[in-house]
């Protein structure tokens, strides 16, 4: 599979019903279900993770990475993203969630929520020292990257050119481990504990750089388990060494709001939910919104808490992670020693547009394509069903320029063949 | 249907800004499925909605009319409202007539006909006071 197609968020065949569920909420109408079962297109899948959240029968899943992988480094450290403390109820205390996890096989942690911190002081920076096209749109969310890549080509340049708090979190870790413990940088391997897909896709097939840092990528909700009957068994136990090293700003990451609330100066907005991303976005294209200096934008209702491979309800999360902030102090980790120089959060690579929707290289041509769908779509019921497979009229009559379908999958002109086949039969006998 | 022409109209209801930009983000799906350049894409979609957006405060709403073959965009967008007394004026970068209720929701800087013209290949104004406005817009795709 090229790297570059690689997606987390795949379909088990099996449990498929051809419901249809699932096809109109896929924001760039990637979904068809053809013979009874579901297909995503590829080139079209951003890894938001929507169809997982739909569908009844969970037929749709993200793929990651298998717990066993831990075993094929010899310095393990742990990456968990800040959204992980709001998946355990607030008495057990974030230094013993970090402390469980060092319990269930990891040599080492390291907070994401840290890196966010030392990532957060980019954008700043980043407005002070480049020349960049405003509003700066965050890059924190693979999801939202990949939907600008696919459908705002214009807005690639508004993306913040800056590596994830998870990226970030995993070179700074390698480095500190490999200085304290002596082991070889490739023995180390760094372990993001993830809650959602398009983190899962990002490091497989990574934008802005050749490779990414993390070399494996573990769901939150396969750990759980593990994670809460070692977090029941610590109670009580005393605290030892000390790992926090984040301060609360860090953990605010797995929040909307949490990356632009470093921001102190400016106009920002924070959005989350794709529907909602996608609307700033329009608004953005057509320079609606030059007042605004900075936009955050979380695919996710209520940002990464929301995230498709999470356990807990992200509103009770939501409440989880708020005591924990509370309870935070301000961090007392210096980044400076382990970042040399802040332009190595840049991203090393462009980001090209991957226009998936257009209909044929050759513009006449796409011209006639566009025709003929007018065309076929005028034909068309209008009644946006989904029983063809397609999620609209308009998507089948294009699947039908395009190749992928025929009009008797609709349901209705179906219907009609049949009657006229029957009329004309009626006429033979 | 006219052969190499695709061919759209939508409405631009009266004080509805939330439809004016539904038309151009419309228009701007059709140039992408056409493969047309990003910037040109924008150029067009700006252009399309700044004269959408003066239909609904000025215009009392109105229409758009678009024609797109494979070598450009032409839009039309009329209203039947109060039509503009002093165009020269009109064309000038900061002067508006937008009423304070409009300013609060962040237009009437005055830029938006200056904007048309800079972002247009070819723009036209026809005016006429007490019968309406209609914005020519062509934009070629390369
Ligand atoms: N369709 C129209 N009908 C009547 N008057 C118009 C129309 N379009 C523009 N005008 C007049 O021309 C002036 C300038 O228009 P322009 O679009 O440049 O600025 P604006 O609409 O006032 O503010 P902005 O576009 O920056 O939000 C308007 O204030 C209005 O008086
Ligand atoms: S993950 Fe998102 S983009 Fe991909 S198929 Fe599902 S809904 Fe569509
Ligand atoms: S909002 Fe967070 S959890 Fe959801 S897709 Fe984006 S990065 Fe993943
Ligand atoms: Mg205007």
């Amino acid at each position: 599979m090229g790297q570059e197609y690689f997606h987390s968020v795949t379909l088990d065949k099996d449990k498929c019903k051809g419901c249809t569920n699932c096809i109109k909420h896929c924001p760039t109408e990637a979904i068809r279900v053809r013979n009874g079962k579901a297909e995503i297109t590829r080139e079209r899948c951003i890894d938001c993770g929507e169809c997982i959240r739909v569908c009844p029968y969970h037929a749709k899943k993200a793929v990651s990475d298998p717990f066993e992988m831990i075993g094929s480094y010899r310095y393990k450290i742990a990456l968990p993203a800040p959204s992980l403390y709001g998946q355990f109820n607030p008495s057990f205390g974030r230094e013993k969630i970090l402390r469980a996890l060092l319990h269930i096989g990891f040599d080492d942690v390291f907070e994401v929520a840290a890196a966010a911190e030392v990532v957060s002081d980019a954008p700043r920076r980043y407005l002070e020292s480049h020349e960049v096209r405003k509003p700066v749109i965050s890059t924190a969310c693979p999801a939202v990257v990949r939907l600008v890549q696919v459908r705002f080509p214009n807005l690639i340049e508004n993306l913040i050119h800056i590596d994830t708090p998870m990226e970030v979190a995993a070179g700074m870790a390698r480095r500190r481990a490999a200085e304290r413990t002596g082991i070889p940088a490739g023995e180390i391997g760094c372990f993001f504990l993830s809650p959602c897909a398009a983190k899962v896709t990002s490091v497989k097939a990574p934008f802005g750089k050749e490779k990414s840092e993390v070399d494996a990528v573990f769901a939150m909700k396969d750990i759980h388990l593990l994670l809460l009957e070692q977090l029941k068994k610590m109670n009580g136990m005393p605290s030892e060494e000390k790992h926090l090293m984040a301060g609360p700003a860090g953990v605010l990451w797995a929040c909307t709001g949490g990356e632009s609330a470093f921001l102190e100066k400016g106009r920002h907005i924070a959005v989350h939910g794709i529907a909602n991303i996608i609307a700033i976005l329009e608004e953005t294209v057509e320079e609606r919104l030059e007042d605004v200096d900075f936009i955050e934008a979380l695919s996710c209702l209520e940002g990464c808490l929301g995230g498709p491979l999470t356990v807990e309800n992200p509103f009770v999360a939501k409440t989880n992670l708020q005591a924990v902030i509370e309870s935070a102090e301000a961090s007392d980790f210096d980044p400076d020693c382990l970042v040399a120089d802040p332009s190595e959060l840049e991203w090393t690579r462009e980001m090209p547009y991957i226009p998936v929707l257009k209909l044929d290289d050759d513009r006449m041509k796409a011209l006639e394509k566009l025709q003929r769908i007018d065309v076929i779509e005028a034909d068309l019921p209008g009644l946006d069903c989904g029983a063809c497979g397609a999620p609209s009229c308009r998507a089948l009559a294009e699947d039908i320029v395009r190749g992928f379908a025929k009009e008797t999958d609709c349901v209705f002109k179906l219907r009609e063949k049949v009657s006229d086949l029957a009329q004309r039969f009626g006429d033979l006998t | 249907m006219e052969p190499g022409v695709i061919i759209r109209e939508y409405t631009i209801p009266a004080n509805d800004f939330v439809v004016a930009g539904e038309a151009s983000s419309s228009v701007r799906k059709l140039l992408n499925q056409m493969g047309v350049a990003p910037a040109v894409v924008k150029r067009t979609s700006i252009a399309m909605y700044e004269a959408e957006i003066n239909a609904v405060i000025h215009g009392h709403g109105g229409r758009a009319h678009v024609e797109i073959d494979s070598e450009k965009i032409v839009i039309r967008i009329s209203d039947d409202g109060p039509g503009i007394p002093n165009v020269e004026l009109a064309m000038q970068e900061g002067w508006s007539t937008a009423p304070d209720s409009v300013r609060e929701m962040g237009f009437g800087a005055g830029m938006g006909l200056p904007n048309i013209k800079r972002h247009a290949d070819a723009f036209h104004l026809d005016t006429e006071q007490g019968r309406g406005t209609t914005v020519n817009i062509i934009v070629h795709f390369r």
